[in-house]
């Protein structure tokens, strides 16, 4: 790899132990993916402060020991504790002393506590072709999708040392080649179907699918497709592939047309996605089970706006089974001063900020299935928690959860 | 065509997946064991194996998870990819610089009726005779 005299100083140990550790890691990790040099960085999410054993915890606090503090702007993913609401998590004290530990690195790095896989929900948020380094599948594929800034899909302990040393190897979505739609989607519905939320999700889980690492550039849909759905289609896609980039023809930043999101070439393959296999998708997603034991949205976190489509679902309305909302600690406070947090915590919901409910314990093992709003959820809980899932849109998870009984008004 | 993006040299039972895994969410540090409920192979065992994988799938915590299972003696021996997966090469280099477990990466293909030991080096993956 070609590095400049500053990345060659830093490697050296020039300006300090720390430096050199993480410049060592984003070159030996370069060198291997075949990037030919490394570009500046504006910014950075970093994913390794949530706890994933002592791995976690030995890596980051001998980074932060030998004097690493981030060089640019950096913003820090959930974490495997909710500090504002601590009686929520209910783990054994060693864990938490460690998760505890973990968080405190990152802060002590000069890492922004933010403690939310949706930083593109923050006010300040990268701008369109800004050159970052991004951790958190769902936010990475948000960056480089919505927003059109470039990250390529960076792994736990990659992230802080490319924010440490402000650098990251120059290939695949950082470069304008690697940004091509290589496969074209189109969906072929019903226009009505675009109304509905669970229409996203499905296409996400397809779209991870068939693609796996590909662009794809996705027609057929319109400026219903808003952030927040577009967040479920990511994250979805980044959970059942490994999507970092997908285009929505007339709707994301470098897609204007299909032939502008393809760059003027052909694409290699076209895959029309219809009723049946959006159908089948949502189940795929979903178990079959008929009795409701809790409630679970914000996966990735909830945004302001969803959580005034909450407020306005809940009103005058009681939940009969535990109902939680995951959401960033900075958006729950936009929510509080806009006078949202306390009619949904009359309808019984509890807010879970810092950190979420399939990746922490919260939840008491429930009496029945799960529904949740994200196809994200629907992945990986099965997995950590052991819970059967049911996916429903926001208005049939607020419906189910005050009637007690599982309600799909939605497109099945 | 194959290409080193860890180097090394592993010995062990190969093991194909069938579908790409996300490690973290997917996989058990603790006991090397496929958790991810909807994937064909639940419940098998990558530990001290040749594993195969078309390319990444998931969480950007996999390189955590996969690190972590390389500390505990849980992880794969190797790991054959049908393309660089940075989130993969990342686990694996923390694993060494921290403690100095070994586990090659390499580009290659291992058809996916493949059984027994396997051997991976420099020269790409090949059925131990």
């Amino acid at each position: 790899m070609r590095l400049t005299e500053n990345d060659r100083a830093l490697l050296a140990g020039d300006a300090g132990e720390a430096a050199a550790m993480a410049m060592n890691l984003v070159v030996t990790v370069g060198e291997a993916m075949g990037a030919a040099s490394l570009i500046d960085i504006t910014g950075a999410h970093v994913d390794s402060c949530l706890y994933h054993g002592l791995v976690s915890l030995e890596f980051a606090e001998r980074l932060a020991a030998s004097g690493g503090k981030v060089a640019v702007p950096t913003t820090l993913n959930v974490a495997s504790l909710d500090l504002l609401h601590p009686d929520l998590v209910r783990r054994d004290p060693e864990t938490t002393k460690r998760a505890k530990a973990l968080m405190d690195a990152y802060v002590a790095m000069n890492c922004l506590p933010t403690w939310t896989c949706a930083p593109y929900q923050l006010h300040d948020r990268p701008r369109f072709g800004e050159q970052i380094a991004w951790g958190e599948s769902n936010a990475i594929v948000f960056a480089n999708s919505v927003l059109g800034a470039r990250t390529n899909r960076y792994g736990d302990f990659l992230d802080i040392c490319c924010a440490v040393v402000g650098r990251v190897p120059a290939f695949g979505l950082h470069t304008d080649e690697g940004r091509r739609a290589t496969v074209r989607i189109v969906v072929n519905v019903p226009d009505r179907w675009l109304d509905d939320d669970l229409i996203y999700v499905a296409l996400g889980h397809l779209l991870g699918q068939e693609v796996g690492t590909e662009v794809a550039v996705v027609s057929g849909l319109d400026d219903r497709a808003d952030e927040d759905r577009l967040k479920a289609l990511g994250a979805t896609a980044a959970s059942s592939g490994a999507v970092g980039l997908f285009h929505v023809a007339g709707v994301t930043p470098e897609a204007a047309t299909v032939d502008e999101a393809c760059q003027g070439k052909s694409p290699t393959r076209t895959l029309t996605v219809d009723e049946t296999a959006l159908r089948r998708a949502i189940a795929d997603l979903s178990s079959t089970l008929t009795r409701l034991g809790a409630v679970s949205v914000g996966t990735p976190h909830a945004s302001l706006q969803e959580i005034q489509r909450i407020a306005h679902l809940v009103s005058g309305r009681q939940t009969r089974v535990p109902f939680y909302i995951n959401t960033g600690r900075d958006v729950l406070a936009d929510a509080e001063l806009a006078g949202l947090v306390a009619p949904i915590e009359s309808f019984g919901a509890r807010f879970v900020t810092d950190t979420c409910t399939y990746i922490t314990p919260i939840m008491e093992v429930p009496a029945g299935a799960v529904m949740t709003n994200s196809g994200k959820w629907a992945y990986y809980a099965p997995g950590n928690l052991g819970v059967d899932v049911v996916l429903g849109g926001l208005a049939d998870c607020v419906e189910s959860a005050a009637i007690g009984q599982i309600v799909l008004r939605g497109l099945r | 065509m194959n290409q080193v993006l860890v180097d090394g040299e592993a010995t062990g039972e190969v093991f194909v997946l069938e579908r790409p895994l996300s490690f973290w969410g997917g996989y058990n540090p603790e006991t090397g064991i496929i958790v991810d409920a909807a994937h064909p192979q639940h419940g098998d065992s990558l530990a001290g194996r040749i594993v195969a994988m078309p390319h990444g799938r998931g969480s950007s915590s996999s390189s955590a998870v996969l690190a972590e299972a390389l500390r505990l003696g849980t992880g794969p021996a190797a790991i054959v990819l049908g393309e660089p997966d940075q989130i993969v090469i990342t686990g694996v280099v923390v694993a060494r610089m921290l403690y100095g477990v070994e586990c090659p990466v390499v580009v290659g293909a291992i058809p996916i009726d493949a059984r027994g030991e396997w051997r991976v080096s420099r020269a790409g993956p090949e059925p131990v005779e």
